[in-house]
C-alpha cells in the first residue's frame, strides 16, 4: 500500500522534472558565485587589517624602550620619548569623556524615556545622528571658533571640549538604543509598585541596561583616543612637558602626525611606536567593551 | 477536574465536571466600578462597565482576547496613564475616591492597588533588593524592620523556604515560577489593599500554576483580588465571583458556581462551554 502511494503522482498540475533540475543546478551555481565573492571581499578586508597591524608591529616594537615612557619629546637625535604625548592623550581623552558622557547619557535618556514620539525628540535624534557622522575636522574648527579664538590661543581644555563633542552623539545613540531594549513589562512592573518615573529610570532602567551603556562609553573613548584633526585646531600639540590645560597640550595622534612626516629617523621611529600604542590601547578598550557586553547577556 | 469544557453543551446545569467555588455571599465592595468607559484614542475599549470588587474575595475576569478584561485591570491602577492617547471616564470608587480622577496621587494609588503581570518581571538586582525596592518607595524602615518585611513578604509569597539561603543573589537566577512568586511577594511587601493579577500563570508550567493558585487562595484572607485569566478552570478554582467580558462590555457577573453552571446570558453560556472564544 505504501509503495503504491509513493509512486502515485500528486494531484494538481504535473511537475516538469527537467525544468526543476535545471533550475536547481542554476541556483546551485549562483550560490557558489555569491559565496566566492563574499569570501573574497572578506579576505581583502582582513588582508588590509593584517597588513596594517603587522606593519605597526614590525616597525613599532623595535622602538619600544623605557625612555619612550619616561622622557618627553626632544629635538631630533637626543633620545626623546613620548611621555608628554601619552599623558596629554590620557588627560584629553579622560576629560573629554568625562564631559561628554553625562551629557550624552542625559540626552539619550531624554530621547528614550521622555520624547519617544515627540517632534522635539525626533529633531534632537536627527541632529545627534548628523553629529555622529560629521567629519571630525569640522568639530575641531567649531571648537576653534568657540573656545580657541575668544580665549586667546590653543589650549588643552579646548582639545578636551572638541573630544567631548565627538563623545556626545556616540553615547546618545547607544544609551537610547539600550534603554529602548528594556521591555515595557519591566517598566510597568516598576511603575505598578508606585515608583515615580525618575526612580524607574535611574534605579531600574540604567541597571538593566548598564552593560550596553558602558560599552557605548568605552567605544566612544576608543574613538576619541585616536582623533587627530579636532586636536590640531584646539590643543595643537606641545613638544615640551606640560599638563597645563590652559596651554597647548601634547597628544599621541598629533605627535604621530608631526613626527611621521619629519626627515629624522628617530622621530619617525617614535611615530611608529606612538601608532602602536594607540592601536593596542584602542584594541584593549574594544575587547574590554565586548567582554562586558557578553557578560551582560 | 479532568473533563473538558466542551462536554456539557446541551445541559448547562451540569457543567462538565468543573467544580466552581460554592461561595454564595459576596462581601461589601472594596472597589465599586460604575459606568466606566475606556478609550484607546478613538476606540472605545470598555463600554459602561459596572462591577463591584468585593472586599477580600477573588473576582475572576474571563472573556475572549480583546474583550477588555486586561484593560479594566490597567484602569484600576491607572497604568494607562503611561501611554498618551489613552483615557477613561466614569467611576471606580475606593473609599470615596474616584480612582480615575485626574487629581489622584498615582504613586500612592499604586501602593494601595498592586499588580502582578503576565510575564514574571524580576528587577536586575538581588532577591532581597527586589522586595526592598517597593517598600523603600513608600516607607522608611530600619535594617531589622526591612529584614523582617522581606521575610514576611517572601513567606506570604510562598517563596521563603526556597530562597532564604540566597537572598543576596540575583533574582534573575530563579526559575520562571519562582520569579512570578517573587513578583507577588514584591507586590505584597508594599502592603496593598487590592492585588490585580493579569494572567499571572499563562507563562508558567502546571506545577508553578498550581502553587500560584494556592497562593491566591491564601492571599484573599487579607487582600481584595482581581484575576484576569484565559483558563476557565482557573477562574472556577480561584474566583468567588466571575465576570464575563465580551467586546468591551461586561456581559454578566455572578458567583463562580452560577457562571459555570447556570449563566443567565446566552453569550456567557456559549463562551464557558467553549462554543466561541
Amino acid at each position: 500500500m505504501s509503495a503504491t502511494l509513493a509512486t502515485q503522482s500528486l494531484p494538481g498540475p504535473a511537475k516538469n522534472i527537467e525544468v526543476a533540475r535545471s533550475l536547481g543546478s542554476q541556483r546551485h551555481r549562483t550560490n557558489q558565485i555569491v559565496k566566492v565573492l563574499c569570501v573574497a571581499a572578506t579576505a581583502i578586508g582582513l588582508i588590509f587589517l593584517a597588513s596594517i597591524l603587522s606593519t605597526l608591529l614590525i616597525r613599532g616594537v623595535g622602538g619600544i624602550s623605557l625612555t619612550v615612557f619616561t622622557t618627553s619629546t626632544l629635538p631630533p637625535g637626543s633620545q626623546g620619548g613620548l611621555l608628554n604625548a601619552i599623558i596629554g592623550s590620557l588627560i584629553q581623552t579622560f576629560i573629554g569623556a568625562a564631559i561628554g558622557t553625562p551629557i550624552g547619557l542625559m540626552v539619550g535618556t531624554y530621547l528614550a524615556e521622555y520624547a519617544q514620539q515627540s517632534k522635539v525628540g525626533n529633531a534632537v535624534r536627527f541632529v545627534s545622528d548628523i553629529l555622529l557622522s560629521a567629519p571630525s575636522i569640522l568639530i575641531g574648527l567649531f571648537v576653534y571658533q568657540l573656545v580657541v579664538t575668544p580665549f586667546g590661543g590653543f589650549s588643552g581644555i579646548a582639545g578636551c571640549i572638541a573630544l567631548a563633542v565627538i563623545v556626545i552623539p556616540i553615547v546618545v545613540r547607544t544609551t537610547e538604543d539600550m534603554l529602548r531594549l528594556i521591555p515595557a513589562t519591566l517598566r510597568e512592573a516598576v511603575i505598578g509598585l508606585g515608583a515615580p518615573k525618575w526612580k524607574m529610570i535611574v534605579l531600574i532602567c540604567y541597571r538593566a541596561a548598564k552593560e550596553g551603556i558602558a560599552t557605548g562609553i568605552l567605544l566612544a573613548v576608543a574613538r576619541v583616543a585616536g582623533e587627530t584633526a579636532p586636536l590640531l585646531f584646539t590643543s595643537l600639540g606641545n613638544l615640551n612637558w606640560s599638563t597645563d590645560l590652559t596651554k597647548p597640550l601634547a597628544s599621541l595622534p598629533v605627535t604621530i602626525y608631526q613626527y611621521a612626516g619629519s626627515p629624522f629617523a628617530d622621530w619617525v621611529q617614535l611615530a611608529w611606536v606612538g601608532a602602536l600604542l594607540i592601536t593596542f590601547g584602542v584594541l584593549a578598550i574594544n575587547i574590554g567593551a565586548r567582554l562586558m557586553l557578553r557578560r551582560g547577556k | 477536574m479532568s473533563t473538558t469544557l466542551t462536554q456539557s453543551t446541551q445541559d448547562n446545569a451540569s457543567f462538565g465536571g468543573i467544580q466552581a467555588r460554592a461561595t454564595s455571599t459576596m462581601n461589601a465592595a472594596r472597589i465599586a466600578i460604575s459606568n466606566l468607559d475606556f478609550f484607546y484614542g478613538d476606540h472605545r475599549a470598555l463600554k459602561g462597565i459596572t462591577l463591584d470588587l468585593p472586599d477580600r474575595q477573588v473576582t475572576g475576569m474571563i472573556g475572549p482576547s480583546g474583550c477588555g478584561k486586561s484593560t479594566l485591570l490597567r484602569v484600576l491602577n491607572r497604568m494607562y496613564d503611561l501611554y498618551p492617547g489613552q483615557r477613561s471616564t466614569g467611576q471606580a470608587m475606593m473609599d470615596g475616591m474616584n480612582i480615575i480622577d485626574p487629581g489622584v496621587d498615582l504613586n500612592a494609588l499604586r501602593a494601595r492597588i498592586g499588580m502582578v503581570f503576565q510575564k514574571p518581571t524580576p528587577f536586575p538586582m538581588t532577591i532581597y533588593e527586589n522586595i526592598a525596592f517597593g517598600v523603600k518607595l513608600h516607607e522608611k524602615l530600619s535594617k531589622a524592620e526591612m529584614d523582617e518585611r522581606v521575610e514576611w513578604s517572601l513567606t506570604r509569597g510562598a517563596l521563603w523556604g526556597e530562597v532564604k539561603d540566597r537572598l543576596h543573589t540575583s533574582a534573575m537566577g530563579l526559575s520562571g515560577g519562582q520569579q512570578q512568586r517573587l513578583c507577588i511577594a514584591r507586590t505584597i511587601a508594599v502592603r496593598p489593599e487590592v492585588i490585580l493579577f493579569d494572567e499571572p500563570t499563562s507563562a508558567l508550567d502546571p506545577i508553578s500554576t498550581l502553587k500560584i493558585e494556592e497562593l491566591i487562595d491564601e492571599l484573599k484572607h487579607d487582600f481584595t483580588i482581581a484575576i484576569v485569566t484565559h483558563n476557565m478552570q482557573q477562574a472556577a478554582r480561584c474566583a468567588d465571583q466571575v465576570a464575563f467580558f465580551y467586546l468591551g462590555e461586561m456581559v454578566e457577573c455572578a458567583p463562580a458556581a452560577q457562571i459555570f453552571t447556570a449563566p443567565k446570558e446566552k453569550r456567557t453560556q456559549e463562551y464557558v462551554t467553549g462554543r466561541f472564544g
